[in-house]
């Protein structure tokens, strides 16, 4: 194992500012936010009471692409309870573009290297003249209930010119495809090319080479409770309070602020419980509730139903690769081309998140030194898709497992001893990738045993054993297969999160932060962490998250960052909370304060435990006023506020096994085992660190199996509900056994803290076609697209072994 | 259309009346006449299983149901759920200390669809297909259901000890 240091590790190393070791921080603690959510007592937007609330409803487009000729709006105008009916030209002047996400997202180092093309096309928040995707808001009208704003919808009166769709990313290139937006050329919104190596010299000199085309289907994040706005106007003040179910209360204020033309503090943004969420981005209805808020001076909620939140809200994947590779004859992989659509549907503010995500995960765990990619987000006719838990990994992955377990078909090896011969090594790290990441900082994987992962994961599975069970399968006419994954995911995005960790005259403590959490713990996982740091009980420690009034600054919660950054954060404000306590302890007791200790709340001078205050009696006496006991020159109140900058990303990977069986006559798979391991470095809370790759894995079996987002070539959604869009359920997804690799902490942090939020996610479309091809080897069926559900497998065996594919 | 009709029941052991338009579901009288808004609304199709409460001792999806048909029925919401002191009912308890539960939005169905499983003896809980076939009405996006298997199980055996 190389001693190496991680070049971004922070000077001094690990443990660098002072930090105590783990002692809550490890433990599977029981939830703190459980009490509240079992019991019904939670918070939603949708269970706010709100005196004299008016509830808005969304007019969505039904067609694809179209001209609106005309809105008649005056009967729905004077429908029982309506207040009053918007479209966009009750908008305009009052309402600032929508402001695309990417353009303020990509980061200038990244720009510098790469230079990408990013074509700006600002989203109107009600479309004007042309509808662009089934389901854009077109217009909105409030109402004193919900059913009678629903009741008024259907008297808005719509014209509409149907337009020529396009809803295939390859014919959105091609010249007569229309173009959805004339002021961008065309329907190329953003493209690069990023080479790493000598990829035509490599190719020239192969030994062998393959290609193949690679396709991931659209899928859609699917939270459990739909988006949801409720903003309360203060006319007398001119201020706002708005809750919002969208993990980036900060930039859901920014964009109020923006487009309404607000001062930050005149706009209050609270993130209450959420029912999960699986990706960012912002969308019209963000700023829409706020607008109609002030517009008519009263209180105004918005919740969005299914139907809309499966034609709009966050769609994802939908990937296009064409690959080529070259190999030698032993299996290792020297070099790869790869041209990848992206289809963002009509609009992609985080066109640049996803496709360069892809990009710079596509090697994952292989040392592969030559590559070259060229991403194209393309523009079509339907909704617009966003970063969804593993944001452009779940689809180079894919990708490169299907390369590995191909060039082990064309080599006759096992496609694992092909993994094998390709991993980084321990010793090559901390390995550079000759690539910068997202942040523009050149990546440089953390420390972390590749091979030892997948051995890990191969003995948890017991893949011999699997291997003399599938002969003795075959034997008696069953298919069963196995199939491999492994990735890496850079976590702990930047620029930055902060945490502001205060004590009260009680001695009790609160953590407030910008990571607004919607199902990953972080009201017990960061509390955990102040314990340690602080000297108190998890108990002492509440942990409020996502309310700008709280925090000058926050990002917010995705791209399994928060652990990492909010993390840091709150660990760091809270050691320096401590040397303070400390300091102001040594005043009352007339000790200097390293002899003192503070644990469980109570500050005593080493030695001398009769000598001791308590965290309270600290707190009063560094109170302002003239009975502040405090070191001279120090400043009064028990608060610190610290803004935790990670130097780029860490590199958390794991690597999943999975045995499935195939039955040849019905296309069904079954899921038998699986298995996976990860590196997340030090784990919060073991049980929340399994609870996100449990869930993470299903997210992923959906990807795989049974989920996708499908139009028809008008642009027509066709899966509209939860008949068509099919989750998992407790029946699709098999036991999982968790395993981890806890030997490598991060370098980068001084927690030693690797993202999870979203590996879980990442690998199981690629070990699940892996498996199924492995199942039917045989037949040399190939699995190159998911979701693979019955019915497109059952066309492959068919196809494979000369039937007629119609049945 | 928009006349209200008075309704009475009783629900999580208390009577209570209310007023409700026909055409309201007995989802939205729960938790916009009635407060109780502890039932939440994840599809309002009847797939997700979010709503779930129990009538007169079996689960429905509240969301399917309107409130008038509920006129002078017994209901169980998951406010309804805990002892009257506050103690957590062994299936909350169980979920919680099986981590069965992450953003908890879908939990409310669980606990309600699981404490009618229990009240009927948890058949074939030791059978791992037949139990997740059972509890496959409800979907949860964050836990892959994983720890909600192990919760039921908890709960079941916490049942039988008590008795």
């Amino acid at each position: 194992m190389s001693g190496a240091t991680h070049p971004y590790a922070p000077a001094g190393g690990p443990g660098s500012p002072a930090v105590r070791p783990p002692a809550y921080v490890g433990q599977r603690l029981r939830r703190k936010e459980d009490a509240r959510l079992v019991t019904g007592r939670a918070t939603h937007v949708a269970d706010l009471r709100i005196p004299g609330l008016l509830h808005a409803a969304v007019l969505r487009s039904p067609f694809a692409h179209a001209r609106i000729v005309r809105i008649e709006t005056e009967a729905a105008a004077t429908a029982p309870g309506v207040v009053r009916v918007f479209t966009a030209r009750d908008l305009e002047g009052k309402i600032g573009p929508f402001v695309e996400a990417a353009r303020t997202e990509i980061a200038p180092l990244l720009r510098e290297k790469i230079g990408p093309t990013l074509k700006s096309c600002p989203m109107p928040v009600l479309a004007a003249d042309r509808v662009l995707w089934v389901g854009q808001p077109v217009a909105v009208l409030v109402a004193a209930d919900r059913y009678l704003a629903e009741d008024a919808l259907e008297l808005v009166q719509v014209e509409y010119e149907p337009l020529a769709a396009v809803s295939d990313p390859e014919h959105a290139l091609e010249p007569d495809a229309p173009v959805l937006h004339p002021e961008l050329g065309d329907n190329v919104q953003t493209s690069f090319v990023v080479s790493v190596g000598d990829v035509d010299g490599a190719f020239a000199r192969a030994e062998r080479t393959l290609s193949a085309r690679l396709v991931m289907g659209r899928t859609a994040a699917n939270a459990m409770e739909t988006r949801g706005v409720a903003a309360v106007p203060d006319p007398g003040r001119d201020e706002l309070t708005v809750w919002d179910a969208n993990a980036r209360p900060h930039l859901v204020r920014t964009f109020i602020c923006e487009m309404l033309g607000l001062p930050a503090d005149g706009v209050r943004v609270i993130g209450p419980d959420m029912g999960g969420s699986f990706g960012t981005g912002m969308f019209p209805e963000d700023v829409l509730i706020a607008f109609l808020a002030r517009e008519l001076g009263r209180p105004v909620r918005w919740v969005e139903d299914r139907r809309e939140n499966l034609a709009n809200t966050r769609h994802a994947r939908d990937q296009i690769h064409q690959v080529e590779v070259a190999f030698d004859g032993d299996g290792r992989i020297i070099a790869l081309k790869d041209r990848y659509l992206i289809d963002g549907g009509a609009y992609n503010n985080y066109a640049i998140t996803v496709s360069y995500n892809s990009a710079a995960h596509l090697r994952g765990q292989f040392a592969i030194d030559h590559m070259r990619v060229e991403a194209l987000s393309v523009l079509t006719n339907k909704a617009p898709v966003t970063p969804v838990r593993g944001a452009g990994r779940p689809e180079v992955v894919f990708v490169m497992d299907r390369i590995v377990d191909l060039v082990a078909t064309e080599l006759g090896l096992d496609p694992v001893e092909v993994r094998r011969r390709n991993l980084i090594r321990p010793e090559q790290m901390p390995y550079p990738m000759g690539m910068p990441y997202r942040d523009g900082v050149d990546i440089v994987y953390d420390r972390a045993d590749f091979p030892g992962q997948l051995e890990r994961a191969l003995e948890l599975f017991g893949y011999d054993e699997f291997r003399r069970e599938q002969a003795a399968a075959r034997e008696a006419g069953r298919r069963i297969g196995v199939g491999v994954s492994s990735y890496v995911e850079g976590s702990g995005y930047g620029p930055y999160e902060g945490a502001v960790v205060r004590i009260d005259s009680q001695g009790h403590v609160t953590v407030a932060t910008g990571a607004k959490p919607h199902g990953q713990s972080l009201e017990t996982t960061l509390a955990q962490i102040c314990a340690d740091q602080l000297g108190v009980t998890p108990d002492d420690v509440t942990v409020k998250a996502g309310d700008t009034a709280l925090i000058a600054h926050g990002i917010g919660t995705f791209a399994s960052r928060s652990a990492v950054t909010a993390g840091t954060a709150v660990g760091v404000a809270a050691a320096r909370l401590r040397e303070k306590v400390l300091a102001v302890a040594g005043e009352l007791l007339e000790t200097h304060p390293s002899d003192l200790d503070l644990e469980r709340g109570i500050i005593a001078a080493r030695g001398a435990p009769d000598r001791r205050v308590t965290l309270a009696e600290v707190a009063r006496a560094a109170a302002p006023g003239p009975r502040a006991k405090l070191p001279p020159g120090m400043e009064p109140g028990l608060e610190t506020v610290y803004y935790y900058v990670p130097p780029t990303v860490t590199f958390a990977s794991g690597t999943h096994v999975v045995g499935v069986e195939v039955d040849e006559e019905t296309g069904f798979v079954r899921l038998l085992k699986y298995v996976t391991t990860d590196d997340c470095g030090q784990m919060l809370n073991p049980a929340v660190v399994e609870g996100q790759v449990h869930g993470g894995v299903a997210h992923g079996i959906g990807n795989a199996l049974f989920e996708e987002v499908v139009y028809d070539g008008d642009g027509q959604l066709l899966t509209g509900t939860y008949m068509d869009y099919l989750l998992p359920t407790a029946s699709d997804v098999p036991p999982i056994a968790v395993g981890h690799q806890e030997e490598f902490p991060s370098e980068l942090n001084p927690f030693g803290i690797k993202g999870v939020g979203e590996g879980g996610a990442v690998s199981p479309p690629a070990a699940i076609a892996n498996a199924i091809v492995d199942a039917l080897r045989p037949m040399r069926v190939r699995v190159d697209r998911v979701p693979i559900g019955p019915e497109r497998l059952y066309r492959l065996i068919r196809e494979a072994r000369g039937d007629s594919a119609t049945g | 259309m928009s006349e209200r009709r008075p309704i009475t029941l009783r629900v999580n052991g208390r009577e209570l009346s209310g007023s409700a338009e026909a055409r309201m579901t007995l989802a939205d009288f729960l938790r916009d006449e009635l407060g109780l808004t502890g039932t939440h609304l994840g599809c309002e199709h009847g797939v997700c299983g979010a709503c779930t409460v129990l009538m007169d001792g079996r689960s429905i999806r509240s969301c399917l149901m309107f409130a008038v048909q509920a006129e002078g029925h017994e209901l169980t919401t998951v406010e309804g759920l805990a002892g009257p002191d506050g103690s957590l009912s062994p299936v909350q308890e169980a979920f919680s200390v099986n981590h069965a539960l992450q953003c908890g939005f879908c939990t409310p169905g669980f606990l309600i669809a699981v404490t009618e499983y229990l009240a009927e003896g948890a058949p074939e809980v030791d059978d791992e297909d037949a139990l997740r076939a059972r509890l496959s009405g409800n979907l949860c996006r964050c836990t892959g259901y994983q720890n909600i298997v192990a919760a039921v199980r908890d709960a079941a055996e916490r049942v039988r000890r008590s008795s």
